[in-house]
């Protein structure tokens, strides 16, 4: 899909940072790393012309291979989009476009809507994000500016393992644990004397398969993700911004308010779309706890279906020709919505960077 | 000197290596998922009695299989759980098409009502199924358990999320009892269920029965047995309540009445002993094979998979094929030669 590696923080200017990667954390009134002083030139590379000009071929090679792989991968996202359309294409044609974008999905009579699906994945991501967005930058703020470093190092790397376990495992522990668990939850909101169940995100049977779920899983899978990055670009605000706010007698909580995360804001919004990308096309996981009804419902509580989820459910068996170009235009939609959602942010975070101008310190 | 002729010899043998591994046959295979372990069991054996002979299966899904060895030709014989439609065989590329019966298979409900025994029949199943049957006190539970303590609760049906030879044989049974499934929902590898959740796999459907309270789900004999998992018997057409087993389901071959070509569903088969809701799985061949090294090898193979093979099913799982029916398989293989 996109490449995340466009999605990496602006560095503040050289010179300021550390080293790329930190080793230590910086604490707020560490000097910050002096500049080191280019290595003196070797004489001997100076005058020796077979180093040369061996230089300027290697320099040659670098910038053909550099190239060429560069090029690679921009061939490759656009061989993956001409299949794409073109195995949709039968379907586009026997259906027309309001045929797949309907609700109704039906394979015994050829019907293959894609709009339940979509909901579907929009809903469960949506939820993920709202779970995973905000607990992910907290903790990014504890692991960098309020922790003292053997705990802050023993979460992180407890944040790397929790991105190293495969989605089939996740979701075999949804089935066991996180399903009985929400259901729990459901079952104390569909009793409670509140009434809480007669609201529409609370309605229907508790059964614990279904969207709240599915978010919740999303929300695991994605936290590592925007959290690593999170992390990386705090460490990239300068020492002197934060020594400049304590000079001037802030508060921790005003340090990081009104100096820190307006500075690496940008960094975090890459952080939550790199989230939002593995979020959408997430697939085994939610295929297993999402109850894998195709039906539009605002409750948390009711089963849904993702599109990822369809086509890996539906491929294998897929009875026909039509089947299978449907299950491809169904990834499409998956694919437009994807570039979609990323180039909307793009959109915004101009706009944004136009009107408000940058804020306070940041680049 | 003996030295000499060693290494004359190795270098005869090295010489003449090639020649012996082109005496190799391989033929290749893709299908269903059902019969795997199945196949995987047959294709050692087979080897182990004749080494020239190699035999690589790919367990895509019957629908792959179709594809792969109709439409795109791409594998030697093909596999399914479901007999290729009229549509499928008038689209095939490779003619004749000839379907050959494996082993059978058959699907069981589960359900997790704790502290009662069920058993079901075919409407009944089939109302439930639809939406139409919610509760577990429904009259028409009522009426195949008799004297069984029913709770007021809710039904949650599980089905099978994805596309599945074993949804095709649930459905195909389902609406061959009640005439409103079969409009309503119809047959398929993958329908539109009017009621329910969707679990992923066999596991995932048990998964999600145990989980819930009040639900009903089906999964694979094989599945459930290897599992131990509880399943409850279903009526059979004779209006017999019989537990799925090895016997009951290889019954159901013996009774059914099978065409020639073997395009044949034997749920709801006939006799008081078959269980209701069995099913084969198809080897799909063409006598139309080009290399004749293959070709014999093919006919030779299915010949030993229907007659010794039949063998390794039980341990497995699977339920044998009846003798009946071997002996008229035997001559429809022998037209492969």
């Amino acid at each position: 899909m996109e490449a995340p590696a466009t999605e990496t923080p602006e560095r503040p200017p050289a010179g300021l940072s550390a080293s790329p990667k930190p080793s230590t954390r910086p604490t707020a009134f560490q000097e910050s790393a002096p500049q080191t002083a280019p290595p003196p030139l070797s004489p001997d590379l100076a005058v020796d012309r077979y180093h040369r000009s061996t230089g300027r071929t290697a320099d040659r090679m670098f910038r053909v291979a550099t190239g060429f792989c560069a090029a690679m991968i921009a061939a490759l996202i656009l061989v993956v989009i001409l299949f794409m359309v073109k195995g949709s294409i039968p379907a586009f044609k026997d259906h027309g476009l309001g045929a797949i974008l309907s609700s109704a999905w039906d394979p015994t009579n050829q019907k293959y809507g894609a709009l339940t699906f979509l909901f579907g994945t929009a809903y469960t991501s949506l939820i993920g994000m709202v779970i995973a967005l905000p607990l992910a930058v907290l903790t990014a703020v504890a692991l960098v500016e309020i922790l003292p470093s053997g705990p802050a190092k023993a979460i992180s790397l407890a944040v790397e393992l929790l991105a190293a376990i495969p989605s089939v495992l996740l979701g075999l522990w949804g089935i066991f644990e996180l399903v009985p668990l929400v259901r729990r939850f459901e079952i104390s909101v569909y009793r409670s004397p509140l009434g809480l169940r007669k609201l529409p995100i609370f309605s229907g049977s508790p059964l614990g398969v279904g969207f709240l779920a599915a978010g919740l899983l999303l929300a695991i899978m994605a936290l590592p993700f925007i959290l690593s990055v999170s992390r990386e670009v705090l460490l990239q605000v300068p020492n002197a911004q934060r020594e400049a706010a304590y000079a001037l007698g802030a508060t921790r909580w005003q340090a990081i308010r009104r100096f820190i995360l307006p500075y690496s804001w940008k960094g975090i919004f890459g952080a939550a779309l790199l989230g939002l990308a593995r979020v959408l096309g997430e697939t085994m996981a939610v295929t297993m706890v999402i109850g894998n009804t195709p039906q539009i419902k605002a409750s948390l509580f009711a089963s849904g279906y993702t599109l990822a989820s369809v086509i890996a459910n539906e491929f294998t068996e897929a009875p026909s020709e039509l089947a299978i170009s449907a299950l491809i235009s169904l990834g499409l939609i998956l694919l437009l919505l994807s570039v979609t959602l990323n180039a909307a942010a793009r959109i915004m975070l101009i706009y944004l960077n136009r009107s408000s101008g940058a804020p306070q310190g940041a680049k | 000197m003996t030295s000499r002729s060693l290494v004359c010899a190795a270098i005869a043998t090295l010489l003449l290596a090639p020649a012996a591994f082109a005496q190799t046959t391989s033929l290749s295979g893709a299908g269903g998922t059902f019969i795997y372990p199945l196949a995987s069991k047959w294709f050692n054996e087979y080897n182990k009695l004749n080494p020239k002979i190699q035999i690589n299966y790919q367990s895509i899904g019957s629908g792959g299989g179709i594809r792969q060895f109709s439409t795109e030709q791409t594998v030697d014989f093909g596999e399914t759980d479901g007999p290729m439609s009229d549509q499928q065989l008038k689209e095939s590329k490779v003619q004749p098409v000839f379907h050959f019966p494996m082993a059978l298979g058959g699907v069981v409900p589960v359900y997790n009502v704790p502290g009662v025994s069920l058993r079901f029949s075919g409407p009944t199943l089939a109302g439930i199924f639809l939406g139409k049957i919610a509760m577990w006190d429904d009259p028409a539970i009522v009426k195949d358990n008799p004297g069984a303590k029913l709770p007021a609760d809710a039904i949650t049906v599980v089905h099978r999320a994805d596309g599945s030879g074993t949804t095709y044989t649930w459905v195909d049974f389902l609406s061959k009892v009640s005439p409103e499934f079969q409009k309503q929902v119809g047959v398929g590898t993958s329908v539109t269920w009017p009621v329910g959740l969707g679990g992923k796999g066999n596991e995932g459907v048990s998964g999600m029965v145990k989980q819930t309270p009040g639900s009903i789900g089906y999964v694979e004999l094989i599945y459930a047995l290897q599992t131990k998992i509880e399943y409850a018997p279903v009526q059979n057409a004779a209006g017999a309540f019989l537990n799925a087993s090895l016997a009951s389901v290889s019954a159901a071959a013996a009774t059914a009445k099978i065409p020639a070509d073997y395009r044949v569903s034997i749920t709801n088969a006939p006799g008081k002993a078959a269980y209701p809701i069995s099913t084969f799985t198809w080897i799909l061949a063409t006598p139309s094979m080009k290399d004749p090294a293959k070709k014999k090898a093919l006919h030779d193979f299915l010949t030993w998979a229907v007659t010794k093979g039949q063998s390794y099913t039980e341990e497995l799982g699977y339920a044998p094929l009846p003798k009946s029916l071997v002996a008229q398989e035997l001559k429809d293989i022998g037209k492969m030669k």
